[in-house]
């Protein structure tokens, strides 16, 4: 009956809205509220400190953030478009290898990327000393640090963006389309002003605006390497550890406006129509490189890049090796052996931020899958007044920056709630888990809806009028053909739980304190070794999770961005 | 089994209005049809007896059951969808046990009735099968075999054929028929193939804009067409403006709207029409009568010429302007004589009892009209 299936769809909208509205509106609302106190009044004093002319700090670091974030989407563009092109369009020994190394990037959560940035190329970095030793110079010839660490560290991390939407993109195009340019008399050069970057401009759009975002919200980067240097977000972690809540609120205000007007801008913009082909599924054939030249020097710089994608991963293996104690005023470590690893066993200190990073990511996973699914299936397949409403609050915590959706958290449940059924969660154990499923809801639901989407209606009419209820319908014939979607989204989720930093950092106790906390502090103690051995353990659990996916269930990792 | 009765349906999408006014029923064990061009309403009205949309007004009953506002799930029909709709990741076997599990039979019995129908649609050899390895006709009667094993009131079929190739295509009508016999299954067939509808079918429904044009039996439909928009769409018809003169004798006479001196007799009735109705004269091209020299005696004889003559085998077209119109006229191949050459000059003849007058409702203002 009609009414039947309203009351259902209602009966499905009830708990997703609860939890959207508990757990990602009324705390951005909170910040919001908070950000027009100051000392006990509502007034604007906040902005007009923010804005004002008596310190300029708030302001600039703004503009950093902004220029950060634009220099970010250049770089990233300028590495992964070229990429994308000679990776998809010419066929050269060993092409498919580089192109799969190409988003070993992912596999590096961001703080551990730093670390091993930090460790390369820094000050005392192992590679500005070993030319330094290698060219008998007084002092090391470059180093990295503030916002040319951040810079690099975006670009490396961010190029991945560029480079996956554009393949997909170029690997849609159907090549008769520029081989009828080229029938039609056209040049090499105006076929792909004419023809291919047209095609490609939603694509390199697209990605400029996630990298745009990603950057305004990069916490781990600036943290690590800024020195002086502030950004917005960092301003936000300032403000909050010097107690100063209502200034984070406002903080937090302002970098939210501006990554919400990026996601509405980014939604207008996939939205409009663009010209996407009509025809599917035609592989781009790639040109055979002739030239034995060009072939070999395509396979050194193939080679070469991968040396460079990968440098940051051995730097963090080899560190692992290296016993604390052993490595002080030396150039370079001496001293190898497993001892940093041991401890995980032999020490309880030790063991147990991993075993609170698996606890954490398990539950915030569990969450984010069934909330995940649920969500994604009202959303694509019931009908309902607000969908769209709906569907931007669930992108919602996507667009926030990170540092945000740990100070909305702080600013709401540092108090009793009713939905947190009158309990104070900050300080407590629930809040690191409560933070990575808000943070990771869109990954799941992202990646579910494209699996839903391109679920035909009519195999539930069959179902359906075969006799199957609903539930058995969703059991038999829905769930295992979404199967792949869901399982893509909430692998990735769990993988971006273990290397979590941002909120960690601002909502961890001491007892459930994760491998990324534990990391900040071994490295504050300069227990190098011991940092690096647990960014070991975070990329193994990171590429297992992502090995298992893609043996077990067909899931490419670059699917499910 | 039974029958199917649709009462005063009105479907409308926000402001437009799908299926207007329907009424119709189709009898237990009947192949029935619904015939008409592309976006007519055949779809939503085969899905609202289905129960995947529900009527904005009237009544679905099968029998004498009120079916209105039940779920689909609830309606025990067999539905085979335009793209068969097979579940991907089920073997043939699971594909057709599915309705069988939901009802929790017993897993002998199922796979009895399972392998008993996969006979019947001739694919035992396939039960073990992924459905993504069949062929387009395989997967077809995969399809039709899930619906059939369920033992449904109501068989409905949307479009099944339109994905095969030519020759597949005529293999699975006769297919579909022969289950359809076997079993005495009511059942609702959806096509704008004309000449599937007609060899088919036991009666069939002609849709335009939403609403039923005529019913009828195959032959009704052809020779009997309710208006000058089925007579149009079935088949190939001269169609010829006409205003009523009056009755002479036991004849009805009638003036070409474009030449008044033009004259048309005919013998038979016109359907039920108003007196406000615009009315045309239909005439089939294989009941033209084509002479070399003017015929005496004979009523509806026009001069023309020969514009041109397409040879198709066993019958040549030909087109022959008569001045203000052209007209169709099929004759047969017919060695012993010479046929008509573009240029010839040639007359014309409608007789009286082929002549069908029918109300016009193409090309004019909307009006309420009667079939
Ligand atoms: N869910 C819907 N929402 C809005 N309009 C619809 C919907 N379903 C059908 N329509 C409209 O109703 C009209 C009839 O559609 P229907 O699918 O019944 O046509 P059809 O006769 O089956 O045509 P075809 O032969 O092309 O399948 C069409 O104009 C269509 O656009
Ligand atoms: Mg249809």
């Amino acid at each position: 009956m009609k009414n039947r299936d309203r009351r259902f769809t209602l009966l499905l909208l009830i708990p997703v809205i609860l939890v959207l509205v508990a757990y990602v509106l009324y705390p951005s609302l909170r910040t919001l509220i908070e950000s027009f106190h100051h000392k006990g009044g509502w007034n604007l004093k906040n902005y007009e400190t923010f804005f004002g002319t008596e310190s300029r700090s708030n302001l600039r670091a703004l503009w950093n953030s902004v220029y950060i974030s634009l220099l970010s989407v250049l770089f990233s563009a300028l590495i992964g478009v070229p990429l994308a092109f000679i990776f998809n369009k010419y066929e050269f020994p060993g092409r498919s290898f580089f192109s799969s190394a190409a988003i070993l990037p992912i596999v590096l959560p961001s703080l551990v990327g730093v670390m091993a940035f930090m460790f390369l190329y820094g000050e005392s970095g192992l590679v500005p000393n070993a030319i330094k030793d290698l060219l008998g110079l007084k002092h090391v010839p470059f180093k990295i640090g503030g916002v040319s660490g951040i810079l690099i560290v975006h670009a490396y991390t961010m190029y991945v963006y560029f480079y996956m939407t554009v393949s997909s993109t170029i690997r849609s195009i159907d090549p008769s389309l520029e081989e009828a340019a080229y029938n039609l008399g056209a040049g090499r050069f105006t076929v792909f002003r004419k023809v291919t970057l047209p095609l490609l401009t939603p694509a390199i759009v697209g990605a400029s605006l996630l990298v745009f975002m990603t950057s305004m919200a990069s916490f781990s980067a600036p943290f690590l390497l800024a020195g002086g240097f502030r950004v917005l977000s960092l301003q936000i972690y300032f403000s909050k550890v010097n107690g100063n809540l209502q200034m984070a609120a406002a903080q937090s205000v302002i970098l939210s406006v501006v990554s919400i007007s990026f996601l509405l801008f980014m939604r207008w913009y996939q939205n409009r129509r663009d010209y996407r082909m009509a025809t599917k599924g035609i592989g781009a054939h790639r040109s055979e490189i002739k030239n034995p030249f060009l072939k070999g020097s395509m396979v050194i710089l193939g080679v070469l890049g991968v040396i460079i994608l990968l440098l940051p991963h051995a730097t963090i293996l080899i560190l692992s090796l290296v016993p604390d104690g052993t490595w002080t005023y030396q150039t370079y470590p001496s001293v190898f052996n497993i001892e940093n690893y041991l401890f995980l066993f032999t020490e309880p200190k030790i063991w147990d931020p991993v075993r609170n990073s698996l606890i954490l990511a398990f539950l915030a996973t569990l969450g984010n899958l069934v909330f995940g699914v649920l969500t994604s299936y009202v959303l694509v397949k019931r009908k309902f007044y607000g969908k769209n409403m709906l569907d931007i609050m669930v992108m919602l915590p996507w667009a926030l920056p990170a540092t945000v959706v740990g100070m909305n958290l702080i600013l709401a449940f540092n108090e009793p709630s009713p939905f947190t059924f009158g309990n104070i969660l900050v300080g407590t154990f629930w809040i690191l888990p409560l933070a990575y499923f808000i943070r990771h809801i869109p990954l799941v639901v992202r990646s579910t809806n494209a699996s839903l989407e391109q679920l035909d209606d009519s195999l539930e009419e069959a179902a359906r009028n075969l006799g199957a209820g609903w539930f058995y319908l969703f059991r038999r014939v829905v769930l295992p053909l979404v199967m792949p979607g869901i399982m893509a989204g909430t692998l990735l989720a769990f993988v971006e739980a273990v290397g979590e930093f941002p909120t960690s950092v601002l909502l961890y106790t001491l007892s459930n304190r994760p491998i990324s906390i534990e990391i900040m502090n071994q490295l504050r103690m300069f227990n190098m070794g011991q940092a690096a051995a647990y960014g070991m353990i975070q990329i193994s659990l990171i590429g297992l999770v992502l090995f298992i996916s893609n043996k077990f269930f067909g899931i490419k990792a670059e699917r499910s961005l | 089994m039974s029958s199917v009765l649709l009462e005063n349906i009105t479907k409308s999408f926000k402001d437009y209005q799908a299926v207007k006014e329907l009424n119709l029923e189709v009898k237990k064990g009947e192949f029935f049809t619904f015939l008409g061009p592309s976006g007519c309403g055949k779809t939503t009205t085969l899905r609202m007896i289905a129960g995947f949309y529900y009527p904005t007004t009237g009544r679905v009953l099968f029998g004498d059951r009120d079916m209105t506002r039940v779920v689909p799930e609830k309606r025990n029909t067999g539905m085979v969808f335009q793209n068969y709709a097979l579940f991907p990741h089920m073997t043939v076997f699971e594909n057709v046990a599915f309705g069988l599990k939901v009802r929790r039979l017993g897993s002998a019995e199922i796979k009895k009735k399972v392998e008993q129908s996969l006979k019947k649609v001739r694919l035992e050899a396939f039960i073990g099968r992924q459905v993504s390895q069949l062929s387009g006709g395989q997967q077809q009667r995969v399809a039709l075999a899930r619906s059939l094993v369920i033992e449904p009131e109501i068989l409905l079929l949307d479009e099944p054929l339109s994905n095969l190739d030519a020759r597949l295509r005529d293999e699975m009508r006769t297919e579909i028929l022969r289950l359809q016999r076997d079993y005495g299954i009511t059942t609702i067939y959806v096509t704008h193939d004309q000449v599937e509808a007609l060899s088919m079918s036991d009666r069939i429904a002609v849709f335009n804009f939403g609403e039923c044009q005529q019913v009828g039996t195959p032959k009704e439909i052809y020779n009997e067409p309710a208006n000058d928009f089925v007579a149009a769409f079935i088949g190939e018809t001269n169609l010829i403006p006409v205003i009523w003169d009056g009755k002479g004798g036991e004849t009805l006479q009638f003036s070409w709207e474009e030449n008044k001196n033009k004259k048309v007799v005919a013998e038979t009735l016109f359907s039920s029409y108003e007196r406000d109705h615009h009315l045309s004269v239909s005439i089939r091209p294989e009941a033209v009568e084509v002479f070399d020299e003017e015929p005496l005696n004979l009523q509806n004889v026009y001069e023309g010429n020969v514009e041109l003559a397409q040879f198709t085998g066993a019958s040549v077209n030909l087109f022959i302007s008569l001045g203000e119109k052209t007209v169709q006229a099929l004759i047969l191949n017919n060695q012993t004589r010479r046929e008509p050459q573009p240029g010839d000059k040639v007359w014309v003849r409608f007789p009286e009892s082929h002549v069908r007058v029918i109300p016009r409702v193409m090309n004019q203002p909307a009006r309420s009209m009667s079939t």
